[in-house]
């Protein structure tokens, strides 16, 4: 439960952060929150040689409109996503999913862009970023560029963002009052969801799903945001929620159970975005 | 006004809220100045041979000291069960040998001493062991085939057997017989302050020895037998302790490790252990798979019970082996049923041994019994309520010995079930489920009823008896020596209490110690329960006969008849009677002789707390997910001398019972690794799964012992789990669901309800 040695640099601004990652290499790895990548330190899963520290970096702490869209500074803590004014205004599916991670000691450290690096399968926060269709900007040694979310996980912990670079800024739709749902399934109101789905209606009319901890990265609950853009019913779209994904069994859940929660979950969360039903709140206080 | 049975609040607190306690690892204790740092090598595989062990590259780490090796302990020898009747053969070598087996992820391969703890981390990976994999024995099923034997020189899996078959015509004269197997799963104690050791030998060649244990006199006699050592030349202290709850009975390897290390190396040596290494090092509890079969009449009464055990004893037998004859003893319950049978089976897998854990037999046993009584009711189709109430055993107040061996002391376990089942509400709770169940809701509620009855203060290794040392000083203050050794309980209030009740002397004027081997020879610890009913009694039975010493003196002093002489609460002294402030105080008569008393307390027997709980859940049947909604609990242990210290352990109690009800289970794959070694992976109960608890009072004072007390500490869990796992059962009920092993995950849940809905009663 120690670490292997390793170096600490901080850093108090994005170009520092990128000439420090050009500098250390492949060995380096970006800290935020830390709440992901120590305890994977402290097990040995990960052993860089170097953190670039960028908790202090103030120029990705933000959340503002920017024209159609709000842009979320990489920095963000979940904490003051879930307080953000704006984002209640403008993207309210976002404060509400930041609430529910963890507890309030990891929304205290934890950050969004730093959940999005790390690409956990069953992270709360990009599954509803995928639902919204989200934009990923990071910034390299050649300079800023910007990746669509659904292009951004390519496997476990595997992310479309090459050596050097490191993610600024999250732009999301401006989706205001229109309907969302999320519905997170856990053991206890702490835990990794065993499975979570996410419904949002989107500016353009459409509604987004999205899954995690469906398969080796957050997914996209495609047939089923197909078949509602065909008109299908609720019902019948949510029944499609476990297509094309590839959930795998443990000691929680097993490859049937975690489909039909999959199912399940979509179904309540577009009903809860419909305005149908209301949202499960922690469930351990439902009484 | 008596100051037993108020709300005294907790000495310690205020220490620990602020500076915090000072466990093991937080010691500064000059005698440990340039300590060095033991970390062990474990094995990764669960079963197999050892080929190689090679700490070459480990010796070259940075900051090592020394690296230890089978081949290096010298005179050490393997440790034997610590059970008599135990085949030699299950002995634990300090550290494996290249050729011989590691039986379980975990088993000691090398250790390392190290100058900083972090460059152990570093040392301990560099020590390179292979080993040639056998296949692994998990769990009883595959131990009793004996396909693989995990002692070869033993020749079986079968570590102990007790108890005979039934007879065949057992149940012949039962209308109804129903019989099930069921699990009462491996669970880990996960104390907050995981194990740790500390060792220092003097110039005198004495050693000294700071552990987190639950009695150090136990710890320290172990100890000593291990490493061979005259019993005069170790001293045990134990410091502040983080949680017990019987996983700290006793001493483990690693702490005498720690001493020999430090008698090796010439140098202090401290130990600490990482939460990955606790969920595999430390001892685990229940681990049983039980075989229930309950048979009677259609009008409720049960004319038959028998309870068939096969205990998982994990890798090197322990104290868990002698465990299923607790659960044996208490197999009838609160039932007065005519006939009883019980029998276990006790077996060595492939998983870290079983030791006690909070109930420690018991909750086998009434686990068992309560999932009996609702199958039976099930199947008649009765009230499980008025199916106990049938069988119970009617209030008695002169001892009552069952069919399953065991003499009660006292017990009304139908008045316990009525006043539960009154603050709880019940017949408004069957009205609510029912109109849920008529209107298809998709959050059912489920009604979980347990009646129990324990044993507590039995004979753990210490008789029945517990020690006190009482002293008062000059300055009015008063100190007290107990042989118990608390580890969250809040003896220091408690037993100050007792002292204060007879001498007048407040509470915050009296030190409670414990846990000083030099200051304490002999004590009992603290487990099964019996802290106060013997140690507070011995403490009790110390300030009686301190006042009588002081009697005899002041009469002296005062030139008095001693009977003409009364206590004086006041004054904390002696008065003449009837003119209050006109006698000596203790402190005087401390100031002109030593005032001490050192006596020793014997109750006659255990005594039995019983109780009864009622656990509602709603349960989401799209998904299985149960939520306690609510726990009303009944736990009678006879008269209680500070409630409040008593409703924290209800509200633990019960807290832990919910989490095995629901959440926890130690699981391994079919290769021996486990699955659950961080807090990621094993759920502990937390506040955010429990409803606030609805306690009702009932106290049945016990002739056992002076104060009418019995044990507390274990009987929320006994009561609990097993309400829990029967409301959940209970929610799903209607929809053909008869039983669900616990933990009830909601997978677990879910599954059950498709099966029953195939048709097919799960």
């Amino acid at each position: 439960m120690i670490p292997s040695q390793f170096d600490y640099v901080r850093v108090s601004t994005v170009d520092e952060a990128v000439a420090a990652l050009a500098e250390h290499g492949e060995d380096a790895k970006i800290l935020a929150g830390g709440h992901s990548l120590l305890p994977i330190m402290k097990l040995r899963l990960a052993v860089p040689t170097v953190l670039i520290d960028i908790s202090g970096v103030e120029e990705l702490n933000y959340v503002r409109v920017d024209g159609d869209h709000v842009a979320i500074g990489a920095a963000t803590r979940h904490h003051d996503l879930e307080k953000s004014e704006v984002a209640q205004a403008e993207v309210p599916l976002l404060p509400h999913v930041a609430a529910r991670v963890g507890d309030p000691q990891v929304r205290h450290r934890g950050t969004l862009g730093g959940t999005v690096a790390h690409c956990d399968p069953a992270s709360d926060l990009p599954t509803a970023l995928l639902a919204l269709g989200a934009t990923v900007v990071v910034a390299g040694p050649g300079g800023r560029r910007e990746i669509p979310i659904t292009e951004f996980f390519l496997g476990f912990f595997e992310t479309a963002m090459e050596e050097g670079e490191l993610i600024v800024e999250l732009r999301v739709p401006r989706t205001g009052a229109g309907g969302w749902g999320y519905e997170k399934f856990t053991r206890r109101e702490n835990d990794w969801p065993i499975v979570a789905a996410a419904a949002v209606h989107l500016p353009d009319g459409s509604v987004g799903v999205a899954l995690a901890n469906m398969g080796g990265v957050v997914l996209k609950a495609a047939a089923v945001e197909a078949a509602l853009a065909e008109g299908k019913s609720i019902e019948e779209a949510a029944e499609l929620a476990a297509e094309g994904t590839s959930p795998s069994s443990d000691m929680h859940a097993d490859v049937e159970y975690r489909s039909h929660l999959a199912r399940l979950l979509t179904k309540r969360a577009l009903k809860v975005a419909a305005g149908e039903t209301e949202a499960s709140t922690a469930e351990s206080t439902a009484a | 006004m008596s100051i037993l049975g108020t709300r005294v609040v907790r000495t310690e607190d205020p220490l620990f809220l602020t500076r915090g306690a000072v466990y093991t690892d937080d010691l500064t204790d000059e005698r440990l100045t340039g300590a060095l740092h033991a970390t062990f090598v474990r094995s990764t595989v669960a079963h197999g041979t050892v080929t190689e062990v090679d700490a070459s590259a480990a010796r070259e780490a940075p900051g090592v000291v020394a690296v230890y090796t089978a081949e290096d302990l010298g005179d050490l020898q393997p440790v034997p069960p610590p059970l008599p009747f135990l085949d030699a053969g299950f002995s634990r070598p300090w550290l494996v040998p290249v050729g011989g087996r590691v039986h379980f992820v975990g088993d000691l391969v090398a250790v390392v001493l190290t100058e900083e703890r972090y460059q152990g981390e570093d040392a301990a990976e560099a020590v390179v062991v292979d080993v040639d994999p056998l296949p692994a024995v998990v769990g009883t099923a595959a131990a009793a085939t004996d396909e693989t034997v995990l002692f070869p020189e033993v020749g079986t899996n079968k570590v102990a057997a007790f108890g005979e078959p039934a007879p065949d015509d057992f149940f012949a004269d039962c209308e109804v017989v129903v019989t099930r197997a069921i699990a009462n799963q491996r669970v880990a104690a996960a104390p907050l302050e995981t194990r740790a050791a500390s060792a220092a030998w003097g110039e005198d060649g004495r050693v000294t020895i700071w552990c987190t244990n639950q009695g150090a006199q136990q710890a320290k006699g172990q100890i000593a037998g291990w490493l061979g050592l005259d019993a005069e030349k170790v001293h045990l202290i134990t410091p502040d302790v983080g949680g017990g709850f019987g996983a700290k009975i006793g001493a483990d390897q690693e702490y005498a490790f720690v001493a020999w290390l430090a008698q090796q190396a010439g140098r202090p040596v401290r130990w600490t252990e990482s939460r990955s290494e606790n969920m595999t090092g430390m001892l685990q509890g229940r681990a049983q798979d039980q075989v229930i079969t309950i048979g009677g009449d259609r009008d409720g009464t049960v004319k038959a019970y028998s309870l068939v055990v096969q205990q998982d004893c994990g890798a090197y037998p322990r104290i868990g082996t002698v465990l299923p004859t607790l659960t044996m003893l208490m197999a009838a319950a609160v039932y007065d049923i005519p006939k009883v049978h019980a029998q276990a089976t006790c077996y060595a897998t492939n998983g870290t041994s079983i030791g006690a854990y909070r109930g420690a037999g018991r909750p086998e046993a009434t686990a068992a019994a309560e999932r009996a009584m609702d199958l039976f009711a099930a199947e008649i189709g009765m009230d499980p309520a008025d199916v106990r109430r049938k069988n119970f055993i009617p209030a008695f107040t002169e001892p009552f010995t069952t069919a399953s061996g065991a003499t009660y002391d006292s017990g009304d376990y139908t008045a316990a079930l009525d006043r539960v089942l009154e603050a709880a509400g019940y017949a408004d709770l069957r009205a609510e489920q029912a109109r849920r169940r008529e209107r298809g809701d998709a959050r059912q509620l489920g009604i979980g009823i347990s009646a129990y009855v324990e044993i507590t203060g039995a004979d753990s290794g210490h008789g029945t008896s517990e020690n006190a040392e009482l002293e008062v000083h000059p300055d009015g203050t008063a100190t007290v020596l107990t042989g118990t050794s608390p580890h969250g309980q809040g003896h220091a209030t408690t037993w100050a209490m007792l002292a204060s009740e007879q001498l007048g002397i407040p509470v915050e004027k009296i030190t409670v110690l414990h846990g000083d081997t030099d200051r304490i020879p002999d004590g009992g610890g603290t487990m099964g329960s019996r802290s106060l009913q013997q140690g507070g009694a011995a403490v009790h039975q110390a300030a009686v006969e301190l006042v009588e010493v002081a009697r005899k003196r002041a009469a002296e002093l005062l030139e008095a008849n001693p009977d003409d002489l009364e206590v004086d609460l006041a004054n904390a002294g002696l008065s003449v009677k009837g003119t209050p402030g006109t006698g000596i105080t203790w402190a005087q008569l401390a100031a002109d002789e030593q005032l001490i008393v050192q006596t020793t307390f014997t109750a006659n027997a255990p005594t039995f707390p019983f109780g009864a709980h009622v656990a509602v859940v709603e349960t989401d049947v799209e998904s299985g997910k149960a939520v306690v909604t609510r726990l009303v609990t009944v736990d009678d242990a006879g008269t209680i001398i500070n409630p409040l210290l008593a409703e924290g352990q209800r509200h633990g109690g019960i807290a832990q019972g919910v989490g095995q009800a629901l959440l926890e289970e130690i699981l391994y794959d079919e290769d021996g690794n486990p699955q659950t070694s961080t807090f990621a992976d094993y759920p502990f109960v937390s506040a955010t799964e429990l409803p606030s608890f609805e306690l009702v009072e009932m106290a049945t004072p016990t002739p056992m012992n002076p104060l009418g007390a019995k044990g507390i500490g274990e009987a929320g869990t006994i009561g609990s789990t097993p309400a829990v796992q029967s409301a959940v059962v209970d929610s799903v009920a209607h929809l053909g669901v008869r039983h669900v092993d616990m933990p009830a995950t909601s997978m677990r849940v879910w599954k059950a309800i498709r099966e029953a809905q195939k048709g097919s009663t799960n």
